[in-house]
């Protein structure tokens, strides 16, 4: 992945400043949501060896429902089947939900709910086997009704195990993507803001340093210009009373010439 | 997760559908889960392995799955073989499929796919 992996932002230190606060969500996003997948694992575990708890004993109801049904068939002859399917009109017993709050995911638990057994309709299956065999169907009811409760516990148990799995990948998938891909990618992004930002500095110093030069280098030709012509002052200045200011060769040239010369007559 | 908000309202009435055998089905038909509603849809049905089509019984498997008012769909075991594929496929959390054992079937914790999930995710938490 390396450089390449980034954010196409241009390298300015507004930039860098956002990189660093994404890189601040990011990380505080990805602390809670692995608090939030190791919430839901808690529950995960508990739900998980329930369920498998509750099958294997639902297994075992169910054959001794299967027991109580054959007695009660046996009580009430072979018509029993026909004569409970043909009674059904409303159900009695139906399932409520409640929901369950685990970090954000809603889980739902089932209750039975049984109807008060109506006039009409709701309590045929009260009345079935009033002729003959209605202890036994009872009994059959009995646990059948208990199975059921059962059932209803593993329904329910078995929908949050499913939500749960879910809701768990999904979180574990995000958690993932912001350690392996997000993060690292604000990283890499703001290494490169700083980077080229290292890069620009250095390349302003360089320009500010090659400017300075070249200024100290003509302040230097200036110098040198002025010195030079200082110079030719001062080589002018001692010509002056060398040529114009000699007294001794004016003198003598004077002296010279009123001494040696008698010719002349002043 | 999605499918958790499929429970809109808190005090509606969720059935339990059965698909099982004649035994099966009056069993649980005895302690009241059966219902007829207007339109004459029943929430249980009898299923004879040597009689019942198999795709009568994916389809009696696909209308409970897809009414909202079903929360719990109870199958039984031998007859969740039959329709396998169409079980597996069926991946949303509500209504729960329940694999029951039958009268001439005891249960067979192997055949489960939940359970066999389960199993392996204990095996490997535990």
């Amino acid at each position: 992945m390396a450089s390449k992996d980034r954010l196409p932002v241009v390298p300015s230190r507004l930039s860098l400043q956002q990189m660093k606060t994404k890189y601040q969500g990011a990380s505080k996003g990805h602390s809670m949501l692995k608090k939030k997948s190791d919430a839901l694992m808690v529950r995960f575990r508990a739900i998980l060896k329930e369920v498998y708890e509750k099958k294997l004993e639902a297994g075992e109801e169910s054959r001794e429902a299967m027991m109580a049904l054959a007695q009660a068939k046996y009580a009430f002859g072979g018509e029993l089947k026909h004569t409970v399917m043909e009674t059904v009109k409303d159900a009695t017993l139906t399932l409520k939900t409640v929901s369950d709050n685990v970090a954000g995911v809603q889980l739902p638990s089932f209750f039975k709910s049984e109807a008060e057994p109506g006039e009409d309709g709701g309590g045929t299956m009260m009345l079935t086997g009033l002729g003959k065999g209605g202890e036994s169907i009872n009994d059959a009811r009995d646990v059948f009704t208990h199975t059921l409760e059962l059932l209803i516990q593993i329904a329910a148990l078995q929908t949050s195990f499913l939500i749960l799995d879910e809701a768990i990948k999904l979180t574990n998938r995000r958690v993932n993507a912001l350690e392996n891909v997000v993060k690292p990618r604000i990283e890499n992004t703001k290494k490169f803001i700083e980077s080229e930002l290292d890069e620009l500095e250095r390349e302003e110093f360089f320009r500010l340093k090659l400017i300075q030069n070249k200024k100290e280098r003509e302040r230097k030709k200036a110098e040198g210009e002025q010195a030079k012509v200082a110079n030719n002052v001062e080589l002018l200045t001692p010509f002056n009373p060398d040529k114009f200011a000699n007294p001794e060769k004016a003198t003598d040239l004077i002296g010279v010439a009123a001494g040696v010369d008698e010719d002349i007559l002043f | 997760m999605a499918a958790g908000n499929t429970i809109a309202h808190r005090d509606k009435r969720f059935f339990i559908a059965v698909i099982g055998d004649e035994d099966t089905v009056t069993g649980f038909l005895l302690s009241g889960i059966g219902n007829i509603d207007s339109s004459k849809n029943a929430n249980f049905f009898v299923v004879d392995l040597k009689e019942t089509s198999i795709s009568s019984i994916e389809d009696a498997f696909k209308r409970f799955t897809r009414d909202s008012n079903t929360a719990v769909v109870l199958i039984n075991q031998n007859i969740a073989n039959e329709i396998r594929a169409e079980i597996n496929a069926f991946k949303k959390p509500i209504p729960a499929v329940l694999e029951i054992p039958s009268k001439e079937h005891p249960y067979d914790a192997s055949q489960d796919g939940i359970l066999q999930r389960v199993r392996g995710m204990l095996g490997q938490a535990t």
